[in-house]
């Protein structure tokens, strides 16, 4: 029955977008309008609405004013928080939406950041069945992040987005669709087991040893320290001299990986083999340098040399 | 408008504060409904309330069905043993009550909670049922703001605030929804006959009876709620003629006395030589007398007049009733006594023989002259050593006897008891009469308020050529009974708060219980059809009631989404402050055009006005600096400016 119904609903939206408010992508921010905005009231509302007709003929029939002044009073409170919930939704604003990373098939953390000019309680955004729920004060933005599960690498549109709320009573549902046009990133899958990719031991030239270019710490001076390791500001502060130590040098040699050097895979393997020898590349702080079709990033190691590797081969054909 | 089903909200813990609020809700409606039920249910909902809170503090769950199921059992079981069933307005309401709170045990969803406050708007409205007083209603009102809170508190992710803050928001809604809620109240078409059943009788009120009997009245003489409240068409008579008759009793079995209604007799001739025309607003007593001021000319719509002037209603007073009449304040009524004189001279045999012997010995003195009978009795008891007080000594078999004897201390009841047992005896007709007597009268409304304890007993005696004359003796007793009303005359024998002040307090207040009893509860079907008049439509039908309904929910929906579609701009103070200027110098004719930049306006206004050229140039380079100089202005100087524009005076332009 539920499946039925959203098949129908799928092939109005395609067929009568006017009618049934399809929204199409549109870029950020968005900001939540009275056009945009619907209401209805929940099942806890209809409920209501027959409680408060009972109450209205049950004082009608007793003749009892007193009663029928109760019954007025909560009736118009339950019809103007019909008004409140509108309010809660109307001049939202969807700033911008960060997306994390993630591999196929696991869940992309989105963050969504909303934006408003006055505190708002209790808004709630779906993203199909999952929901979470946020409150924006007047001065900060609201940071709210979601998981977006993913199928396979490469560039995902974002789904539509459902904003709702129920605020105050419950008693009705306001909602808007929100359907920014932007696409994540998927990193690809990495194979579960392979080959180590081949190593290039005796190239002295990655032997040697450098000096990392990262400042690990900072350390006392000690005589023989080059003069333009000193930190000077912090040394200002301290009764000795401070020198600035950076990271020592790595022992173990660079990988320097390769799309041609993977001979008789198809390109999803390959995909994943390289995807892979990323992440041990990364796991063993080794530096690596990779080669794809189209692409050639040089040597170098840390977490942003390794989103943009990643990044090189989640967005290949 | 179609929208997906939202996803199934995973089963959410239940904040404790939104059970707190839905416990203080119940407790809420317990509260109110208190008074109208057995005082053992009220107790063991409080306690089964309170343990469970205690409880569900302590660790969160279902109270288990073992516990439950039989308290479900018990419950009904004991309303249909108290009450005799499960139906009607009494039964029902304890029944809702006990189960709001039975809900409470296991409450641990939003749904559960989403029940329990529908019942309990539910109960609090039944509480309106038993009494729709002012007071009451307020009170219930105020009850929705926990209910309301409690709804509130169940949406996920606010704010945090304390749980006083949290009833704010809910007395606002209620606020701003008054004026949709007394238009609806206004214009929702009543019925004119009930559905179904009408409410069923009342009883818990005490009120006149149609019997008597001395040391009755004690219970009404101490219950302080309006009876009545009575308008005079001119000058209200004087509070030692404001008798309200209601029952003429006839029949004494040495116990009580007791009226007869006899329905198919016309009334005994009535002589008029003054009469006063009133209204009487009377609360409801669940009984079919009305009272009346002394005796009335004729009845009211809708009620007849018996033999003896007694007016009866054709069903019970259950809701306020009104009723207009005229009443003779000088008068003989029955002046030739009927064929059937006994029954005014009827005493039970073998009962209060030392009275009935004093009766007769007064007529052996006497001979013939009754008024001299009732002179001595009169003065016998003014000068007997008679007390009156509310709380006299209790009587035996021969209850005249001993009144008249030994105890002597009573009040109006065994006074007009005894005073009409010694005119039988000695042979004159003589009847008790009951009804109210005295009553404040509230100036600022030019009404009179009759509470029950202005309930009183006199006696009437036939005498010849008079015919029945009213006969207070009370009055030979406490004069002040009659003069000033019954709070006087009980003096100190009654609680703090009937005390001098806070009684004349109460009666002032009255018209506000007055003006809400009239306003509110008395709108009825009838007064919702003349609702128009002023404005030329006699009568306002249900139809003409629903489109002016339609119309003005309409107008309310209106405001409503003004207020709700209501975009506020962000405020920019530099701008406010040059319409200000602005403002000022378009006093002077000076009006900035459309189009025209500030810099230009302002050079053309220092331009006009030679006078104060300097001060303009001054503004306008104090503005563009703020404008443009840099992207967020300093407050302070944007304060200074405004506060120049502030104090800047247009002179008047010299020609």
């Amino acid at each position: 029955m539920r499946g039925l119904l959203q098949r129908l609903q799928r092939r109005a939206e395609k067929r009568l977008p006017a009618l049934t408010r399809y929204r199409r992508p549109e870029p950020l921010p968005i900001t939540l309008h009275r056009r945009r905005i619907y209401i209805v009231p929940s099942g806890f509302g209809l409920g209501f609405t027959v409680l408060l007709l009972v109450m209205l003929v049950g004082a009608l029939n007793y003749n009892n004013n007193a009663a029928l002044l109760l019954t007025c009073l909560l009736g118009a409170a339950s019809a103007a928080s019909m008004l409140v919930a509108f309010r809660n939704l109307d001049g939202l604003r969807l700033d911008h939406l960060r997306a994390g990373h993630a591999i196929a098939g696991e869940a992309i953390e989105l963050v969504c950041s909303f934006h408003s000019d006055r505190p708002r309680s209790a808004i709630r955004l779906d993203l199909d069945d999952e929901s979470t729920a946020f409150a924006v004060d007047g001065t900060d933005a609201a940071r709210v992040s979601l998981r977006l599960p993913t199928r396979r690498r490469g560039w995902q549109p974002l789904p539509r987005l459902r904003l709702w709320t129920s605020w105050p009573l419950g008693m009705f549902r306001a909602w808007s669709w929100l359907h920014p046009a932007q696409s994540v990133l998927v990193w690809p899958r990495p194979e579960a087991t392979g080959p180590a990719p081949r190593a290039m031991a005796d190239d002295a030239r990655h032997m040697q040893l450098h000096r990392g270019e990262e400042l690990a710490a900072l350390r006392d001076y000690r005589a023989g320290d080059p003069q333009r390791h000193i930190a000077w500001k912090p040394s200002a502060r301290h009764d000795d001299l401070l020198v600035k130590d950076f990271e020592q040098p790595r022992s173990q040699p660079q990988w320097s990986l390769d799309w041609r050097q993977l001979h008789g895979l198809d390109d999803e393997a390959r995909i994943a083999r390289l995807a892979r020898w990323l992440n041990e590349a990364q796991a063993q702080r080794r530096s690596f340098s990779l080669w794809l079709p189209g692409n050639d990033i040089g040597s170098g190691s840390g977490p942003q040399h390794y989103v943009r590797c990643m990044d090189a081969l989640a967005g290949l054909p | 408008m179609i929208g997906r089903k939202p996803p199934k909200p995973a089963q959410v813990a239940l904040t404790q504060r939104a059970f707190d609020l839905l416990c203080l809700s119940a407790t809420f409606v317990l509260a109110v409904n208190a008074s109208h039920l057995p005082w053992w249910l009220n107790a063991a909902l409080a306690v089964i309330l309170g343990g469970r809170w205690w409880q569900r503090r302590r660790r969160p769950g279902r109270v288990p069905q073992a516990i439950k199921l039989p308290l479900l059992t018990l419950l009904t079981l004991a309303i249909i043993a108290y009450y005799g069933n499960l139906f009607g307005r009494a039964p029902g309401t304890a029944l809702g009550i006990g189960l709001l709170v039975l809900k409470l045990l296991e409450t641990e969803t939003l749904r559960d909670v989403r029940v329990g406050v529908g019942f309990a708007c539910f109960t609090l409205m039944t509480a309106l049922l038993f009494d729709q007083g002012m007071v009451s209603t307020l009170v219930v009102a105020l009850g929705l703001v926990p209910a309301l809170a409690t709804l509130r508190a169940l949406e996920p992710a606010q704010a945090p605030s304390g749980m006083a803050r949290s009833f704010m928001p809910a007395l606002g809604l209620l606020a701003a929804a008054l004026p949709l809620a007394l238009l609806a109240f206004v214009l929702v078409p009543r019925l004119g006959s009930p559905l179904w059943g009408a409410p069923g009788r009342d009883q818990a009120r005490t009120g006149l009876s149609d019997r008597m009997s001395p040391g009755a009245f004690t219970e009404l003489l101490t219950d302080d709620h309006p009876a009545m409240r009575v308008t005079f068409d001119g000058e209200p008579p004087p509070p030692d003629q404001r008798y309200f008759r209601a029952f003429v009793m006839s029949r004494y079995d040495g116990v009580s006395w007791s009226y007869a209604d006899v329905a198919h007799a016309a009334p005994v001739p009535l002589e008029v030589e003054q009469a006063i025309g009133y209204r009487i607003s009377l609360l409801p007593t669940h009984r079919r007398v009305l009272p009346t001021l002394d005796v009335p000319i004729d009845a009211p719509a809708g009620a007849v007049m018996r033999r003896d002037h007694v007016v009866v209603a054709g069903r019970p007073v259950d809701d306020a009733l009104n009723y207009a009449l005229s009443s003779a304040t000088r008068y003989r009524l029955e002046p030739q006594l009927d064929a059937r004189p006994q029954r005014w001279l009827q005493l039970p045999a073998r009962f209060n023989p030392r009275t009935l012997t004093l009766g007769q010995s007064w007529r052996e003195r006497h001979g013939s002259d009754d008024a001299a009978i009732v002179r001595e009795a009169l003065a016998l008891f003014h000068d007997g050593g008679f007390r009156y007080t509310l709380a006299p000594a209790p009587l035996g078999r021969d209850a005249m006897d001993d009144f008249l004897f030994d105890t002597r201390e009573g009040y109006c009841e065994h006074y007009s008891s005894a005073f009409t047992v010694l005119m039988r005896a000695a042979g004159i007709p003589a009847r008790v009469v009951t009804g109210y007597q005295g009553g404040y009268w509230n100036k600022l409304g030019n009404y009179l308020l009759v509470r029950n304890s202005d309930a009183h007993a006199w006696s009437e005696v036939w005498l010849a050529d008079r015919g029945w004359v009213r006969v207070d003796p009370t009055a030979a007793v406490r004069p002040e009974r009659v003069s000033l009303g019954a709070a006087a005359a009980a003096g100190d024998q009654l609680d703090w708060y009937r005390r001098d002040w806070l009684q004349q307090f109460r009666n002032r207040w009255d018209i506000v219980n007055r003006w809400w009893d009239q306003g509110v509860v008395a709108f009825d079907a009838l007064r919702q059809r003349g609702l128009l008049t002023p404005f030329g439509i006699r009568d306002t039908d249900t139809r003409t009631l629903g489109v002016l309904l339609a119309i003005g929910s309409s107008l309310f929906i209106a405001i409503g989404l003004a207020w709700a579609l209501r975009r506020r701009q962000p405020r920019d103070p530099l701008r406010e402050a040059l319409r200000t200027l602005e403002r000022k110098l378009a006093r002077q004719r000076i009006v900035r055009r459309t189009g025209e930049g500030p810099q230009h306006y302002l050079s053309r206004a220092a331009r006009a006005l030679p006078t104060q050229r300097s001060q303009l140039t001054e503004l306008m380079q104090q503005y563009l600096e703020l404008c443009y100089a840099s992207d967020e202005p300093a407050p302070e100087s944007v304060h200074a400016f405004r506060r120049a524009v502030r104090d800047f005076r247009v002179g008047n332009v010299v020609k």
